[in-house]
């Protein structure tokens, strides 16, 4: 209505040739603006598509698995199959945080806040290089190097703590004579998701603003306190970002849990004995050359599996974030 | 509380950068105290090289002797953490803590160095902290709310009010009013008159008005060129400096007729 009243008013007026001032105001969208505008809309776009093709990919495949009759299957009724993966999953990614994450935000704080700055920077190349390093490598690694390594320690852990309460749930022998047990399986893990929380938190740790550090110090913090009181604070929603992709990476992880783990199809907190549960990716990854008919099906719902729980566990670190939004100094 | 500030023979870098050169000056206790000059004559400097913050930047260093009552603050068994303690600071732009609430606030200093301190204590303090810096009546209902959601002016008076929590003896204040607006500005003016009661203030302000309203001395600062370092050229009574100034320098920049 407003547009077309405008519309008439603007025809109404008298054509002044000496008033150019219509002339310099009309115009058209400049054609890089539409360009840029459609490219990013057309990004935003793909990756959804992307997400919807792989979601439908997973539920469309993993349907037949999951309504057939658990005779008929390869690998025997669906949730008995996939539970202790998807337990398996979520232990084996759980350790690998409980080493990763104070590591990494010691060192993206080293990095920040104490190193020289020289030593900053080539620490912070060498941390970018463990990055790059293919999950393979670190497979063997955990296979030939890391595993005879920390046998004895194991040793050593089932002999003290083998029989205590609670911490028996967790170290209880026989101690695998391989030592390639979900706990190093983890410290694996840790060492691949370390550069990435590392990287993100260090960038989100130089981003706090100056004002909120010297705040701190002028009230006399010493260095720590200042990091407490300003850094931390601060970087929180960046640090659990970079844990979320950390965690993200963790949970798919396939090449060195698959080469590291000898797995088993079992829900134990042991850390430390032969059977270990197997994680859901590891365990497609072994299991796939010999999967045939439903049996593939059935492989592919337990990747279904996964997805859902990436999803809820990125999910469940947005609410949390969400909910201290008013003290996020985002205003 | 409240203690005399000497400068002797104080030399100021960044680096190989001579910042300020030779500041020779006594600061009264119980008197606002305000630094003027233009832009990068190092004024913000010396304010910061009294509470030893100059130092936090790399490569920052000092020569010469800064006096707290007779005490050498950068004599080298000196903690620069305790001096701080000492000497309270409000800068430019305010800058609560965005995750903290305003009581959190006013406590950050209480809580540094693992003391403790009782609920019945804490709020106290907080109250009279707010009070020592006009602000309880604003705030008294959302103490619990963050200190961010406050106006600009509420936002000084909160870092005011968590720089006096500490009982300093001193406070620096570094162009505090440049980022507020003329009412919260006159809150702020009106609050330093009290706070001389008790403590000294120092305060750099480039707002010569402002300077002429709320201290009883004024020390005017200047480069002889650029890239030379910054000098103390007049220090004396406000009244002084502003009608009847010595030096050339300061007459020009007092009167406008600058450069």
């Amino acid at each position: 209505m407003a547009s077309t009243e405008t519309g008439a008013t603007s025809e109404s007026l008298p054509q002044d040739p000496t008033n150019d001032l219509q002339s310099t105001i009309h115009g058209k969208a400049r054609l890089g603006d539409k360009v840029f505008r459609n490219l990013s809309t057309g990004s935003g776009t793909l990756i959804l598509v992307i997400l919807a093709a792989v979601a439908t990919f997973l539920v469309g495949l993993s349907i037949p698995a999951l309504t057939a009759d658990p005779e008929e299957l390869q690998y025997g009724a669906f949730w008995a199959y996939a539970l202790p993966f998807a337990f398996g999953t979520v232990w084996a990614s759980f350790l690998s945080m409980l080493f990763a994450v104070p590591v990494a935000i010691g060192i993206a704080l080293f990095i920040s806040h104490y190193a020289p700055r020289r030593l900053a920077q080539g620490l912070g190349y060498v941390i970018d290089l463990l990055a790059a390093v293919p999950s393979v490598v670190f497979g063997l690694w955990g296979i030939n190097t890391l595993a005879p390594l920390v046998r004895p320690l194991y040793v050593w852990l089932a002999d003290n703590f083998g029989d205590l309460p609670v911490l028996g749930w967790f170290f209880a022998g026989p101690v695998s004579g391989t030592g390639r047990t979900i706990l190093t399986a983890a410290m694996v893990l840790a060492v691949m998701v370390l550069p990435i929380i590392t990287a993100i938190s260090r960038e989100v740790f130089l981003q706090t603003p100056r004002l909120h550090e010297e705040a701190s110090l002028a009230l006399g913090a010493t260095r720590w306190e200042m990091i407490r009181q300003a850094v931390l604070p601060f970087g929180t929603p960046g640090v659990v970002s970079a844990c979320m992709l950390g965690l993200g990476r963790a949970l798919g992880e396939t090449m060195a849990i698959a080469m590291v783990l000898s797995p088993a199809s079992v829900i134990s907190f042991e850390l430390l004995t032969p059977s270990n549960p197997n994680t859901i990716a590891g365990n497609i990854a072994l299991a796939f050359p010999e999967a045939f008919g439903l049996g593939v099906n059935q492989l592919i719902a337990t990747g279904l599996v996964l997805f859902v729980i990436t999803l809820a566990v990125n999910m469940t670190a947005r609410w949390i974030l969400a909910s201290r939004k008013e003290f996020s100094g985002a205003n | 509380m409240s203690k005399r500030i000497e400068l002797k023979d104080l030399n100021i870098f960044y680096g190989k950068f001579h910042a300020v050169k030779s500041v020779n000056m006594t600061i009264e206790p119980r008197a606002v105290t305000a630094f003027i000059g233009s832009s990068g004559c190092g004024k913000s400097t010396v304010l910061r090289s009294i509470n030893r913050m100059h130092e936090v930047i790399d490569g920052a260093y000092v020569e010469g002797q800064v006096l707290l009552d007779g005490v050498d603050l950068y004599d080298k068994a000196v903690d620069p953490v305790r001096v701080r303690r000492h000497i309270g600071m409000v800068f430019q732009r305010p800058n609560p803590f965005p995750t903290m609430s305003i009581r959190e606030n006013i406590l950050a200093g209480v809580r540094l160095n693992n003391s403790r301190i009782s609920k019945s204590d804490a709020d106290e303090l907080v109250e009279t902290s707010l009070q020592g810096a006009n602000l309880w009546n604003e705030v008294k209902d959302r103490l619990d709310k963050p200190g961010s959601g406050l106006s600009g002016g509420q936002q000084q008076r909160l870092c005011i009010a968590r720089a006096i929590a500490v009982s300093p003896d001193v406070l620096l204040m570094d162009e505090p009013c440049s980022a507020l607006d003329p009412i919260s500005t006159l809150a702020v003016e009106d609050l330093i008159q009290e706070l001389k009661e008790n403590y000294t203030v120092v305060i750099v302000t480039h707002n010569m008005q402002q300077a002429a309203r709320v201290s009883d001395s004024t020390a005017f600062f200047n480069l002889k060129a650029h890239g030379q370092p910054g000098e103390l050229i007049e220090y004396g009574p406000t009244e002084k400096i502003f009608h009847n100034p010595e030096q050339k320098a300061t007459e020009d920049y007092i009167t406008g007729r600058f450069g």
